[in-house]
């Protein structure tokens, strides 16, 4: 029986269920002391004293001062330090590192910091500094809005989000020596273990041997993208400075007030459509609060301004980014990254179009759906694996949109739907820059992956093995996956961008052909018995067809795209204005599902993060800080939140993946949002925001 | 302060105010009761005390003096609920998985699926929407009416 296709056992199934999966707070190494983060009380001034009000005998102590390569956390730009020397630019930014072998004492320090205060900004339509721009022309926007019989306008905004990976932020520095050299070994909840080396090697200036180990990872959804870096890094310090392991986790309330989030977004458009429907003309701006540092915000923004039109057709569209700072945490990558923002302003927007024209909504994307052989707003013409008429049609039979919408007239219930697409793996010619590496290790019993692909809880391990399993045509329990310890695998990029399946595990699929070739029909164990180990190393190669012009923001922005249309039935309560989703179908289209079970997880968890974006999560910011940054007042969906969920998986396979498999991790993050705004609009509630709470529910009540 | 730990009594020299969830994992040296949130809103650190589910961060250890505590780590690897969550994917990055377990043990022997999502309410998942989860439990409890109480190993 084939692995591909089938939901085998998951191969880190029985150390999770039994408790026995060892993440950052449950490894503990001789000699170990805690470290702590101080951190600025404003959101915007200098630093003008620091004292230490406590006895710092048995503290290691760490500023600035101590950093002898440079203060950046090395990402796109390097302009955020690791600890802040004099400016302070955002609430909670490192400044002082703390470590003490007993946790009682070390949280009972106190430091003493006096500031000069200057008026922070926090409204991104008034910040004086722009992180990045992006222009997307195709077409002549301004004639068609001319010519077209009506044009619709509206602004649509959406709010931070938080991550709320179960385990917060933790990491683990430990000193070693290589062949004479003092180094250090991070074990750590991390999703891009190459990311933090990046860092390191940018902080440490001269090189010491650095290596990155992730440890079992509660939980990511881009929240461990980037910010591990930073936690490595004040780990890492520490540890150099004292001798010692130097374990820092994170409690909840410190993740919530000092690590990334989703920008909030604010979208403008403006449609031109004609009386039978046609979209002519798409006008969008697109504006993202990037917080005090630049972090990841230009790709963020970048995939934000590419989705922006939507899964249409439309031959004049012009698409205006700017991501922008403001004295805030700095915002960073989250599952859909910049494209839940955009997709919901857009599909609210058709709604309102359909509105305005006095036409079924479901009849104008219809109309204007992109099929294969259209072109998106970059001038992609897309392919054969192209499904956003397929997964819409399925949704509306499966529910019988229409008759239930007319049914539920004159109840507290609405029905809404969504359509979207989300680009798989890295834009443009990201994929060829990357040159992402796998390998593939010959065992006494079998095979072994060694990348740097982090399992975070969406199956990478068990992905892979079924795709080299398959490839190689030997058993599945025969392939094992290394740990990712950088010393020792293969760099296979970040594992972000649902990038890991499709991108790496192709490259693990080429792998395992070179490999089978060389065993020239012999077992693993025959071959290894006979002639001893051998690794099978590749690169990857994008498609030969894509070509992507960075500068001009022209050409294929993505090798495929999943799809998916998303249906939702949501129950206002006519006395308190909460809205409850009673049932959502989730169609989805991501190529072919290597694991069943695990993909349809992946839709499943996805929609459940878009659910809570939709209705329940409210970052509240108070002078630059989040003031509900507890589980207690930041109300991510429970089991009773959930609605029924009826999850549908359509195939079209993407001649580029491996088995025809495509990225879903991001995908259904992007359709929930609008889908619910929509069935509140069913029940004639104008809302043009998220998320929708009962107080902002109850204002648009008042209004309709 | 003496109580029985996934049934041997132990006896630990603890404060009793230390919380049950940090005795258990760094003076007992079980790891399996994670700590998502520290104030009781997660359920990540869930462990039976006398057969209900508590979560542990809020619990003093003064508090189960000679009491029956039982951890992930009391039901071995080889429970049928375990079984169940493996199979049908209940753990996908697997942090909030001992404390749904143990949230779920504490059920009635034939819940319909809005017990199981009342008895599980107080556990966050964010990875899987919880569909998963309700399927493990919901086929281990059918597959408990159909044999009876069966041995463990048979559950599979």
């Amino acid at each position: 029986m084939p692995a591909v296709g089938n939901s085998v056992a998951r191969k880190d199934g029985i150390g999770k269920a039994t408790g026995r999966a060892q993440y950052a707070d449950d490894i503990t190494f001789p000699g170990m002391i805690h470290g702590r983060t101080i951190r600025s009380t404003i959101p915007r001034g200098s630093i003008r004293s620091i004292r230490f009000d406590f006895d710092t005998d048995g503290f290691t102590i760490v500023d600035y001062r101590d950093i002898i390569g440079r203060n950046s956390v090395d990402l796109i730009e390097k302009d955020q330090p690791f600890l802040a020397e004099r400016d302070i630019r955002h609430m909670a930014e490192p400044i002082v590192l703390l470590a003490h072998e007993d946790r009682e004492r070390l949280n009972a320090a106190r430091v003493e910091i006096e500031y000069e205060e200057e008026t922070p900004v926090f409204d991104p339509e008034q910040s004086p500094e722009i992180f990045k721009k992006i222009d997307i022309v195709k077409g002549d926007v301004a004639s068609a809005l001319a010519t077209a019989d009506v044009v619709v306008e509206g602004t649509y905004r959406t709010g931070h989000q938080e991550h709320v990976y179960i385990e917060p932020n933790g990491v683990i520095a430990v000193p070693e020596d290589v062949e004479g050299k003092k180094g250090v070994a991070i074990f750590g909840s991390v999703q891009c273990p190459f990311y933090v080396i990046k860092a390191l090697r940018c902080l440490f200036g001269k090189h010491p041997p650095i290596r990155v180990i992730q440890t079992e990872t509660g939980g990511g959804f881009g929240g461990k993208e980037e910010y591990p870096s930073m936690i490595a890094g004040h780990a890492a310090l520490l540890a150099l400075k004292s001798g010692r392991p130097v374990k820092i986790i994170y409690d909840r309330l410190e993740d919530m007030i000092a690590t990334t989030k989703r920008h909030p977004a604010i979208v403008r458009h403006r449609t031109g459509v004609m009386r039978d429907g046609r979209i002519v003309a798409m006008d969008i701006d697109v504006l993202m609060d990037g917080g005090a540092y630049v972090t990841l915000s230009p790709v963020v923004l970048s995939r934000g301004c590419i989705h922006a039109a939507g899964p249409y057709r439309c031959e004049n569209v012009h698409i205006r980014g700017r991501t922008v700072f403001t004295n805030t945490p700095p915002n960073g990558a989250f599952r859909g990254f910049g494209a839940p923002q955009t997709e919901f302003a857009v599909e609210v927007q058709i709604e309102r179009v359909a509105e305005a024209l006095g036409m079924d909504s479901v009849e104008l994307r219809r109309i204007n759906a992109l099929r294969p052989g259209d072109t998106t707003a970059t001038g992609q013409t897309l392919r054969k694996d192209t499904s956003a008429l397929m997964v819409l049609e399925e949704a509306v039979r499966r529910t019988d949109y229409a008759r239930r919408r007319e049914q539920l007239k004159g109840t507290n219930r609405g029905l809404g739907l969504s359509l979207f697409y989300h680009g798989a793996g890295f834009t443009g010619s990201g994929e060829l820059s990357l040159k992402s590496r796998a390998r593939l290790e010959l065992t006494p019993t079998g095979v072994r992956i060694a990348t740097g692909s982090t399992e975070i809880g969406q199956g990478t391990r068990t992905t892979h093995a079924q795709i080299v399993s398959d490839a190689l045509g030997i058993p599945y329990e025969d392939v094992e996956v290394a740990q990712p310890d950088t010393a020792r695998v293969a760099d296979s990029g970040p594992t972000v961008a649902s990038r890991t399946c499709m991108v790496v595990g192709k490259i693990l699929e080429g792998c395992a052909h070179e490999m089978k070739e060389r065993l020239n029909g012999l077992s693993p164990a025959e071959y290894h018995a006979r002639h001893g180990a051998f690794n099978v190393e590749q690169v990857y190669e994008p498609p030969d067809w894509i070509k992507w012009d960075d500068a001009a923001y022209r050409g294929d922005a993505y090798a495929t795209y999943g799809w998916g249309c998303d249906v939702v039935e949501v129950e206002v309560d006519p006395d308190t204005f909460e809205a409850r989703p009673v049932k959502l179908t989730a169609v989805q289209e991501f190529g072919r599902p290597i694991h069943p079970a695990l993909a349809q997880g992946q839709i499943e968890g996805g929609t459940a993060q878009g659910l809570g974006y939709a209705l329940l999560e409210r970052v509240v910011m108070v002078n630059g800080a989040m003031a509900n940054s507890q589980l207690t007042n930041y109300i991510i969906p429970t089991t009773l939140d959930m609605p029924e969920l009826d999850v549908v998986m359509l195939e079209n396979p993407y001649p580029g993946g491996p088995f025809g498999a495509k990225g879903l991790g991001e995908l259904p993050m992007d359709g929930p949002a609008p889908a619910v705004v929509n069935a509140l609009r069913h029940l004639g509630l104008d809302i043009r925001e998220i998320p929708a709470t009962p107080e902002l529910i109850a204002s648009c009540a008042a209004v309709a | 302060m003496r109580f029985v730990l996934n049934g041997t009594s132990t006896i630990v020299d603890a404060h009793p105010m230390a919380r049950l969830l940090d005795v258990l994992r760094q003076d007992c040296g079980l790891t399996g009761t994670k700590e998502g949130c520290g104030e009781g809103e997660c359920g990540a650190c869930t462990v039976l005390v006398n057969g209900e589910a508590v979560c542990s961060c809020l619990i003093p250890v003064g508090q189960v003096e000679s009491a029956d505590v039982v951890t992930i780590e009391g039901l071995g690897d080889d429970h049928p609920l375990q079984h169940h969550f493996m199979n049908e994917v209940g753990a996908q990055c697997g942090i909030c998985t001992p404390g749904m377990i143990m949230a779920a043990l504490s059920l009635g022997p034939s819940p319909t699926l809005a017990d199981v999502r009342t008895a599980l309410a107080g556990n966050l998942c964010r990875c899987t929407g919880y569909s998963a989860i309700y399927r493990a439990v919901m086929k281990w409890r059918e597959t408990q009416n159909a044999s009876g109480p069966a041995p463990a190993s048979a559950a599979r």
